[in-house]
């Protein structure tokens, strides 16, 4: 099977410092591939490498087919490409954005009237082709920005985080688009920090500090928890009961996740009801304290904080 | 390629005429450059108001006074009986200059013997008193002149030494004439330098930038559709002053027009590339306007002859002429427009934009490519 994208021990050295260290995965085609990770973990030089903006420093990248570092003009033909800042001309028309990006791809005229209404199909802008871009809301920005991304039917598109900044609704809509582009045989890679959207994806990478730090489908991810049950402690005094928990030896670690606490046990043998009872002893109210599903974020904390102690 | 270099052109063109306000810069400032500079950026100095001492009353007085304000250059103010009123008069500003003629000046005139008459200047503008001067001695000599002549008298001869002046291309030494070409240099490099500069970091800013750069379009095929546009406005409005200076000024148009427009082409593409490499250092709109500001407009101003003529510059400004674009070109447009010479007489000039637009193409281009990929 020849993969979309594949990537072997990708490096990239700005000076002494290593943004993406000796990072490998594979995107195969039809699949929506997550790249997940903070700040400044290495996502955005991972992504320019990849789309010919920036050579590697060591390892290859090959993408279409394509080797990054010898022929970034060809990569560029192959992919699609959108950021979070929905990078369209805001001052004209839905129009003439179409226009302008159908002719820096050198679309002829025929396939580019035939482009233009899928866009305006796919985005549902019909009727509004003469609007301003700027007078859009950020949804259908979004949605023509994608549109403008693969006028030229590219096999792989990068997405950037691209549902910044959009309402909810939208936010649906658009993963509705991506699935459909997955389908019809596109390879998707999207970054995100939505760690909710991850659960979209086929398979996710989880970049920390340049190493690829996890990669694998979600229920993969969430496997190293198997051993390892996580307890959800609603209690009116959070801050005390952590402090508690965090001293019993059955506790590994404690997290706040929104109005409750998420304590990682050590074994599956210790129990909720146990943990709560002692945390009553100490005079502590518990209002509820159930074990509960791992979520992608307590992957993504679970990975960040052992990375840290490493 | 072309096709999308056209694409971009065609959107850059989009582009501007939404952008009221870069459109007002392209279009009027221009023409409002033109009448501003044209009309008061005026050298001559013309109604000098002259105040009258004539201690005198001879018809030789009255003849001097006459000439004087027939000359053209200066109106009467009056006459000013006193020493103190002469004071007045010029502290007042009611006149910049006085003709003091003293008693028995005539008689002495006639007989052929040295008569003496004090023309007071106000010194406070030294441009100003310096020409005033130039006036009043021309006259006086003039006079001086004709009065030697007739105290030789049954001298057929006239006046030993006379001069013929005789002022060529300019005849009436207007400055509108000797204002324009550097005029057109000023606006072109506005137009060229900032707009370019800036619609390129506006792309920066942004993040069009990044998504053309991720689509598969070269950076000359950008450049020249980003370019072209802005070429072509500037063109526009280069012929547009000179058509306008023609109508309004009575501007000469003596040379070639096919060499005329090559002139004003090869010093717009120079400018044009030099706005693209000024794009390439600059990230914001703010310090690509200050850059552009600094290296050319300044420059243009300043430094290319336009307004302060280069031999009386120091030394050292002088040398930092020689890489002023601007400097060639006027002298270029000065030969075209007002001389009517060719390429045999203006081989230097033309050489010496060619260089530049070359190297700032070489330099931008450079640049363009190490950012793009």
């Amino acid at each position: 099977m020849t993969y979309a994208i594949d990537v072997r021990g990708l490096t990239r050295r700005f000076g002494h410092f290593v943004a993406v260290d000796n990072v490998s995965f594979d995107v195969r085609p039809g699949e929506i591939f997550g790249f997940l990770g903070s700040n400044g973990a290495g996502k955005s030089t991972t992504i320019r490498m990849l789309c010919g903006l920036l050579r590697p420093t060591a390892g290859t990248a090959m993408v279409g087919g394509v080797d990054v570092s010898r022929d970034p003009e060809g990569v560029k033909r192959r992919i699609g490409y959108m950021s979070q800042r929905f990078s369209l001309y805001e001052k004209l028309t839905v129009d003439q954005n179409i226009a302008f990006f159908s002719g820096v791809y050198g679309l002829d005229a025929g396939r580019a009237a035939a482009r233009r209404e899928f866009v305006l199909e796919m985005a549902g802008l019909r009727g509004r082709e003469r609007t301003q871009a700027a007078a859009l809301s950020a949804g259908w920005r979004q949605r023509l920005a994608l549109g403008c991304a693969i006028l030229h039917e590219p096999p792989i598109v990068f997405l950037d985080e691209p549902t910044g900044g959009v309402d909810p609704l939208s936010r649906r809509q658009f993963w509705r688009l991506i699935r459909d582009l997955a389908q019809r045989g596109v390879a998707v890679l999207v970054t995100t920090h939505y760690l909710d959207e991850a659960e979209h994806c086929d398979r996710v990478a989880i970049i920390h500090a340049g190493r690829l730090a996890a990669y694998g489908t979600v229920p993969e991810l969430k496997s190293s928890f198997a051993s390892r049950p996580i307890l959800e402690i609603r209690a009116p005094e959070a801050v005390r009961a952590m402090r508690a928990l965090d001293a019993m030896p059955e506790v590994e670690k404690t997290s706040i996740f929104g109005t409750s606490v998420h304590a990682v046990l050590r074994t599956p043998d210790a129990s909720a009801a146990m943990i709560a009872s002692r945390l009553e002893e100490q005079g502590i109210a518990v209002t509820a304290c159930a074990p509960v599903a791992p979520s992608l974020e307590d992957v993504f904390l679970d990975i960040a904080q052992r990375s840290a102690a490493a | 390629m072309i096709s999308k270099a056209i694409a971009v052109a065609r959107k850059e063109v989009h582009q501007i005429s939404r952008d009221r306000r870069t459109l007002m810069i392209l279009l009027f400032v221009p023409a409002f450059f033109l009448l501003v500079y044209g009309y008061a950026l005026n050298f001559d100095i013309r109604h000098i108001a002259l105040a009258v001492q004539d201690n005198d009353r001879s018809s030789a007085s009255r003849e001097m006074v006459s000439a004087f304000v027939n000359s053209g250059y200066f109106d009467f103010a009056g006459d000013v009986p006193s020493d103190d009123d002469i004071t007045r008069v010029i502290n007042r500003g009611d006149a910049r200059a006085v003709l003091v003629i003293p008693a028995r000046f005539g008689a002495q005139a006639a007989r052929g013997r040295p008569a003496h008459v004090q023309v007071i200047i106000n010194g406070d503008n030294a441009n100003t008193a310096t020409t005033v001067l130039g006036y009043a001695l021309g006259i006086v000599s003039a006079i001086s002149t004709r009065y030697e002549a007739q105290a030789r008298v049954g001298s057929p001869l006239g006046p030993l030494l006379t001069m013929e002046p005789r002022v060529w291309y300019n005849p009436e030494l207007r400055s509108a004439l000797f204002l324009v070409p550097g005029l057109i240099a000023y606006i072109a490099m506005i137009t060229a330098v900032v707009s370019t500069a800036l619609s390129v970091v506006r792309e920066k800013e942004f993040g069009t930038m990044e998504q053309v750069r991720m689509s598969p379009i070269g950076p000359l095929a950008y450049v020249i559709g980003k370019t072209a546009p802005y070429f072509a406005i500037s063109l526009a409005a280069a012929m547009a002053i000179v058509f306008l200076s023609m109508a309004l000024f009575g501007l000469p148009m003596r040379g070639s027009w096919p060499l005329l427009l090559g002139a004003v082409s090869l010093f717009l593409i120079g400018a044009l590339a030099f706005g693209v490499l000024i794009s390439t250092m600059a990230e914001t709109q703010q310090v690509a306007f200050q850059m552009a500001l600094l290296t050319s407009y300044l420059p243009t101003f300043m430094l290319s002859g336009f307004i302060f003529p280069i031999a009386s510059m120091p030394a050292v400004l002088q040398a930092v002429t020689y890489i002023v674009p601007a400097r060639y070109f006027i002298v270029a447009l000065r030969g075209i427009l007002l001389k009517g010479v060719g390429t045999a007489v203006l081989w230097d000039e033309l050489l010496a934009m060619s260089i530049f637009a070359v190297v700032a193409l070489a330099l931008s281009s450079l640049r363009l490519r190490r950012q793009w990929a």
